[in-house]
């Protein structure tokens, strides 16, 4: 079973429901929905240290769920794109379950 | 800032063309239409879901209602919310329907008492508050169509009160400068 981390900061409000939809596919694909490690990102030291784009970032195994390239470390709210083209707070679970079955 | 209110006079630039917005409760009362202040940003996830239907407002209710755009976001710890990033970002659209202003000091979303991005006040053309929150049920949803900002439009314009006339605001934090 790999590490399933969810980095989170608390100025945006999508935690709750990154955490809900990373669970339901974690169900999905038979790993166990609890297993999820959530961190709070604090600062900007914090967010610099752990590479935090953005909340929330969701990493599987180390492999970061739809990742960006070039993107500064930092205390934001973090827009995913989802697979019908749609801007949302949160990643296509279609894209979490990619990296699962990447990673396992 | 509660309903019914008047909303306080600003005058903010606009990231294209160079010039600037106002808004004044006294100069509003000869324009006669209301006035949507929304709070939005370039950087929100909630604030870009909402985008398209805001601009798609201030298309339908041209010459009855405009539609300002503020962006108070703090641009020193957030660059994309910077005066010149709006302003690519308006120029990359080819223009916008609505201005998109840049509240620098943030004097004005604090005087509205702007919680969020985006945050709505609607205000009737002698400056009260009609409707304040969110465009409507839900950021994920297109079909939506910003339905709580145009049924309170519909009913200022038609004389009614706004029902809802408050909804909570739903996004990111307004990045407040420290």
């Amino acid at each position: 079973m790999p590490e399933v981390e969810l980095l989170w900061w608390e100025g945006c409000p999508s935690t709750e429901k990154a955490l809900a939809t990373l669970r339901d596919v974690l169900a999905e694909e038979g790993l166990d929905p609890d297993s999820v490690v959530q961190r709070k990102v604090r600062t900007d030291g914090e967010a610099e240290s752990e590479g935090f784009i953005g909340s929330p970032t969701i990493r599987i195994g180390g492999v970061e769920v739809a990742p960006v390239e070039n993107e500064p470390a930092g205390l934001t709210c973090r827009v995913y794109r989802l697979r019908d083209g749609r801007m949302s707070p949160a990643p296509d679970p279609e894209d979490i379950r990619e990296v699962i079955r990447r990673v396992t | 800032m509660k309903i019914g209110d008047v909303a306080p006079a600003f005058e903010l630039p606009a990231a294209e063309g160079g010039t600037a917005a106002t808004f004044s409760p006294e100069e509003d009362r000869t324009d006669a239409v209301p006035t949507a202040v929304v709070f939005t940003c370039n950087h929100c996830p909630y604030a870009l879901a909402w985008h398209d239907r805001l601009l798609a407002v201030a298309r339908d209710y041209e010459g009855r209602a405009r539609v300002l755009l503020v962006n108070p976001n703090d641009a020193e710890r957030y660059p994309r919310d910077s005066f010149d990033a709006m302003k690519e970002r308006v120029e990359a659209d080819g223009g916008w329907p609505a201005p998109y202003l840049r509240d620098e000091s943030q004097e004005v979303a604090r005087a509205y008492g702007a919680e969020k991005t985006p945050d709505v006040f609607l205000l009737e053309t002698d400056g009260r508050l009609r409707y304040r929150g969110a465009p409507d049920a839900d950021y994920e949803d297109p079909s939506q169509d910003a339905a709580w900002l145009r049924g309170a439009l519909d009913a200022v314009l038609g004389g009614r009160d706004p029902q809802p006339a408050e909804t909570h605001p739903v996004g990111c934090s307004v990045k407040w400068s420290q």
